[in-house]
């Protein structure tokens, strides 16, 4: 892949199969179908290198992912990772030694994360195997949603106008 | 007289959750401990009574950076029990297969979890700020590798792709030559990293080691061999357990294996190149010459020589495999489950990993036995650092707890895999 994809990508991270981990996919899910074409809807499981390839070359990308820092389950935290180094103790719901923000953290040392990266947390209840998304989180999950496409309309009219 | 006490916590770059203790009284060490604390998996008691065709999948689960070499013992475990015999264009499927994972897993370790310790890096981020070039070639060639087992076990991280008997779909060999080209470029970075890690400051240290591993008639082994070591072990599969035995440790989650002598063993890539260097292709021998190796090499610090010297290895048998790959009639050869039990044992990139199960009339599993390389080597790794803690007792506590920590990830410990054991010990007073 080459560095011309000018383009936003959107990321959910997690696992569907471990309760509030799906909460990242559910996102990328339910905006799959809201967004208009041109804007990339992936879904990932977290592991590190594998997030650096999805978002190589990207302007900007949106990754969406459960954390569980402790704070009141369906809590949306919003973090400017372009700005600011990712805390890795947010995401300790990885299954990988190489997750999500060792990758942003590795790509911000190798010149290659996109320019705009922003990371939408989900605080989760519950991460047990086989059950089924809290309620708190799947309220968080459609707020995020909703935020996200605002944000990218927002994003848009405030987008230089284009050349071509 | 002078104690001190080195206690890591909580142990980095490396695979699961364990932690390091060592005590010493003047010049001698008079505690190790390598504790896993890893809860308990419990696989061997969940395969009871599963369908025998299910053990790749669920065992797979074991690991997510080695889950083809669980496929591969368990598929080999059955067939042994089954007596079925594997078409040779399949087998060297599963070379090949295995080829993508020791690609992935080694040059992970060797650019993220292992190379950091010899720059003297806190980690691979750190060290990627001033040596880029060389992080971003482990990177891409972990995804080579990737990319094989992607192709062939139909996703990377837990392929599904794998049965008892050969494979579900294989894929049509336009797509296999599709890999040829990266596979070339990876082949090249392998020699580079050969080269790079031979260029690393590594510590002089050398212990006489059992070394154990499968050696093949013709082959650097996979899938298929007998066991071996250096002190005249040469054992069929079926008999590893008349051999080798694990015990409980109070201080590890994980079994700890030795030979029924007591003694602990070596299992892994250094093993592995000790014991078969003649059987690699003489231009991956001179690769490994050139960087310093002899034939055997006991210096467990050059592990990331040899697991280099390993993935140039496995670029250029994927490359050959995939040049005389031929399709197979039918992916895969029915299995006709009987009463009985069969072993497996392959080389996963850290070591050899037996299987052994019990199957009864209705083909579902009764009884299991898993033993993962690291539970092998846990106790040659504590051996380790009661030799080397004593040669090293002048240097500052943070160096040599920093050079303690290396020597534990010198076997690429993979604790996940070690505490998948069946056995709960509850004292009753």
């Amino acid at each position: 892949m080459t560095g011309l994809r000018a383009t936003t990508i959107i990321i959910g991270v997690g696992n569907e199969s471990r309760g509030d981990d799906g909460a990242g996919i559910a996102a990328a899910r339910l905006l799959k179908s809201r967004i208009t074409p041109g804007i990339e809807v992936l879904e990932q499981s977290g592991e590190g290198t594998a997030l650096m390839d999805a978002w190589r070359g990207a302007s900007r990308v949106i990754l969406i992912d459960a954390v569980c820092s402790g704070v009141t389950p369906g809590t949306i935290h919003r973090l400017d990772a372009a700005a600011t180094p990712v805390p890795t103790s947010i995401f300790p719901c990885s299954t990988h030694s190489f997750g999500l923000a060792d990758a942003i953290e590795m790509a911000r040392a190798l010149h290659e994360l996109p320019p705009q990266v922003i990371i939408y947390g989900i605080e989760g209840a519950a991460f047990d195997e086989g059950t089924p998304l809290s309620s708190a989180v799947e309220l968080a999950i459609r707020a995020v949603a909703d935020q996200i496409q605002k944000e990218l309309q927002i994003a848009v009219l405030e987008s230089p106008p284009s050349n071509t | 007289m002078k104690n001190r006490t080195i206690k890591v916590d909580y142990l980095a770059r490396v695979e699961g959750e364990g932690g390091l203790l060592i005590k010493v009284k003047g010049n001698q060490v008079s505690e190790v401990k390598l504790r896993i604390f890893e809860p308990p998996r419990f696989f061997e008691a969940f395969l009871r009574g599963r369908h025998f065709s299910e053990a790749p999948d669920i065992t797979a689960r074991i690991c997510g950076i080695c889950p083809v070499a669980y496929q591969m013992s368990a598929c080999h475990a059955m067939e042994d029990a089954f007596g079925a015999q594997i078409p040779p264009p399949i087998r060297s499927l599963r070379r090949l297969l295995y080829c993508g994972e020791w690609i992935e897993s080694h040059a992970l370790h060797i650019y993220l979890l292992h190379a950091p310790d010899f720059l003297g890096y806190e980690d691979a981020i750190r060290m990627a700020k001033d040596h880029p070039d060389a992080v971003k070639r482990g990177l891409r060639l972990k995804k080579a590798g990737n990319a094989i087992v992607n192709l062939l076990g139909g996703r990377e991280i837990h392929p599904i792709n794998v049965r008892v008997g050969g494979f579900y779909k294989i894929p049509a060999k336009s797509e296999f030559l599709a890999l040829a080209e990266e596979l070339k470029w990876a082949r090249e970075a392998s020699l580079e990293t050969v080269r790079w890690v031979a260029s690393l400051p590594i510590p002089d240290f050398e212990r006489d080691y059992e070394f154990v591993s499968l050696r093949h008639p013709d082959e650097y082994p996979f899938n298929e061999g007998r066991i071996v070591s250096n002190r005249g072990t040469d054992i069929a599969v079926r008999e590893y357990e008349q051999h080798f035995a694990e015990e409980h440790v109070a201080h590890s989650n994980a079994l700890h294996s030795a030979t029924k002598e007591g003694k602990s063993y070596f299992v892994g890539p250094l093993a592995r190149y000790s014991l078969n260097f003649d059987r690699l292709p003489s231009h991956v021998q001179d690769a490994a010459r050139a960087a310093g190796l002899g034939t055997v090499c006991r210096n467990p610090f050059q592990g990331i020589i040899v697991r280099a010297v390993e993935t140039l290895y496995a670029c250029d048998e994927a490359l050959r495999l995939i040049d005389a790959f031929e399709m197979p009639d039918r992916p895969f050869v029915e299995v006709e489950p009987r009463v009985g039990s069969g072993c497996g044992c392959t080389e996963a990139p850290r070591g050899s990993l037996y299987h052994r199960y019990r199957i009864d009339e209705r083909g579902l599993i009764s009884d299991a036995k898993i033993v993962p390389p690291t539970s092998q080597n846990l106790k040659t790794i504590e051996h380790d650092l009661l030799d080397l803690v004593p040669k090293n007792l002048e240097m500052q506590k943070d160096r040599l707890q920093w050079r303690c920590e290396a020597a534990v990830r010198n076997y690429d410990p993979c604790i996940s895999c070690a505490t998948h054991f069946l056995r709960l010990e509850i004292e009753k007073e």
